[in-house]
């Protein structure tokens, strides 16, 4: 069989094709089916998680409800001492939070609110950038995470995040369950068996719940914050049009925290 | 010689400090480890991989699940695809040849069962006695693993099992 010079172009052509590019090309052709097919079990699937934080909702109370539930879950130990302090999520005032808005009048109901403050999860995020051993890292879906197994507690990623969203163990968390006064703060230390409590000398912060996200559940903030008020915290995929996080970031006007900094925060606040 | 009685005590005296541990221990073999296994663990009757491949790579596979689970967001393990080989890296394709090699290589799980790669919701969940299982032969190796210092061991019920 012969076979003539136009045949064996357009048989080496549709080769080469194949084989730079197989999933590429039918991605481009069946955007999403391949890529979805490849994926482990049930993970959540977007693409640039956020959070939509509705601060006409927000109080005292509610942000208080989220930390202690965020703490519960994640084990985080209150040490009742400003200096070792680890927090996930918590709140400050409008100044702290917006000290870029330099606006002296601002009107009093926006400057007297309270706003719940969590790792911004930047999508240029510098704590990565500084980290000597690659222990946190930015992950497709945009989340930054820490691997605590990797942490050498040097402290360059809380040096190099504007927003002080991490926090350092000073000393091995579980101290909680033997010192009597730490002892009384934390009676069901640790509350949830199924999450690992870090140890001395390591770097932890919020995680946007990924261990729930792979579940298919939303982050616990969110959840907690929904059964008190609705949609006072609104989670989603920002790269997806339709989602809700897109949908009342087109309707309301939202402020993030020092974008002048090219962080690119993934935590909107609508004022 | 000079001061040849005190050199000769004092070399005596050093010898036998340096054998002590040697004589001390003379004729005594160390306890074999027997990592004893719980109610649940026994009716479960297989683990994730073979007996013979957990013995001794254990900490390779926890390592690999590690790795997966926190990096690459991979939660789940499937045995068969140990069995079957399609999942093995290079670091456990040598060890799988070694159980070909004393003839278990023909270990297929009973069943297609999808495992969550989790210490605590997988591991401690059969194992729950970690003072009989695991430092068992932990403690013979003299080997410090620091897995406990974050991972909650579960709370050992005094019941035999």
């Amino acid at each position: 069989m012969a076979i003539d010079r136009r045949e064996f172009l357009k048989i080496a052509g549709a080769s080469a094709v194949l084989a730079l590019g197989g999933k590429e090309v039918v991605d481009i052709l069946v955007p999403g089916e391949v890529e979805a097919s490849m994926k482990d079990l049930p993970i959540g699937q977007g693409k640039r998680w956020a959070m939509v934080v509705d601060t006409t909702k927000m109080d005292d109370n509610l942000i208080k409800k989220c930390q202690e539930v965020c703490h519960h879950i994640h084990n985080v130990p209150d040490l009742d001492s400003p200096k070792e302090e680890i927090k996930w999520i918590w709140e400050d005032d409008y100044e702290h939070t917006f000290p870029e808005q330099e606006n002296e009048y601002v009107a009093e109901k926006i400057e007297k609110r309270v706003f719940p403050l969590l790792c911004n999860q930047c999508t240029n995020p510098p704590c990565c950038r500084v980290c000597p051993t690659q222990a946190t890292w930015q992950r497709e879906d945009g989340i930054v995470l820490i691997d605590e197994h990797r942490c050498i507690g040097c402290r360059f990623c809380m040096a190099a995040c504007p927003y002080g969203s991490r926090s350092f163990n000073w000393g091995d968390p579980r101290r909680v369950m033997e010192d009597d006064r730490l002892k009384e703060l934390n009676p069901d230390f640790p509350a949830n068996p199924d999450y690992p409590t870090r140890t001395k000398g390591v770097v932890e912060k919020c995680t946007f719940c990924e261990e729930r996200l792979a579940e298919g559940k939303l982050p616990a903030c969110v959840e907690t914050a929904d059964k008190i008020r609705k949609g006072a915290l609104i989670f989603g995929d920002l790269a997806d049009p339709q989602s809700e996080v897109r949908k009342v970031l087109r309707e309301r006007y939202s402020i993030r925290r020092k974008p002048e900094l090219g962080t690119g925060p993934n935590v909107f606040y609508i004022i | 010689m000079y001061d040849g009685g005190k050199i000769i005590t004092g070399l005596i005296i050093g010898l036998g400090l340096l054998f002590s541990p040697f004589i001390y221990n003379a004729g005594k073999a160390a306890k074999t480890p027997e990592p004893v296994l719980t109610k649940k663990a026994k009716q479960a009757k297989e683990c994730v991989a073979p007996k013979a491949f957990m013995k001794e790579w254990h900490m390779q596979l926890l390592d690999k699940w590690r790795h997966e689970v926190v990096r690459e967001n991979k939660r789940y393990y499937r045995p068969r695809e140990l069995a079957s080989k399609m999942t093995l890296d290079h670091d456990l394709m040598d060890q799988w040849r070694y159980l070909v090699s004393i003839g278990k290589r023909h270990y297929i799980p009973s069943d297609d069962k999808v495992y969550k790669k989790s210490v605590e919701e997988t591991c401690f969940d059969c194992h729950s006695n970690k003072s009989q299982f695991c430092d068992e032969c932990h403690n013979y190796m003299g080997v410090k693993p620091y897995c406990w210092d974050c991972h909650i061991v579960p709370k050992e019920s005094k019941e035999k099992e």
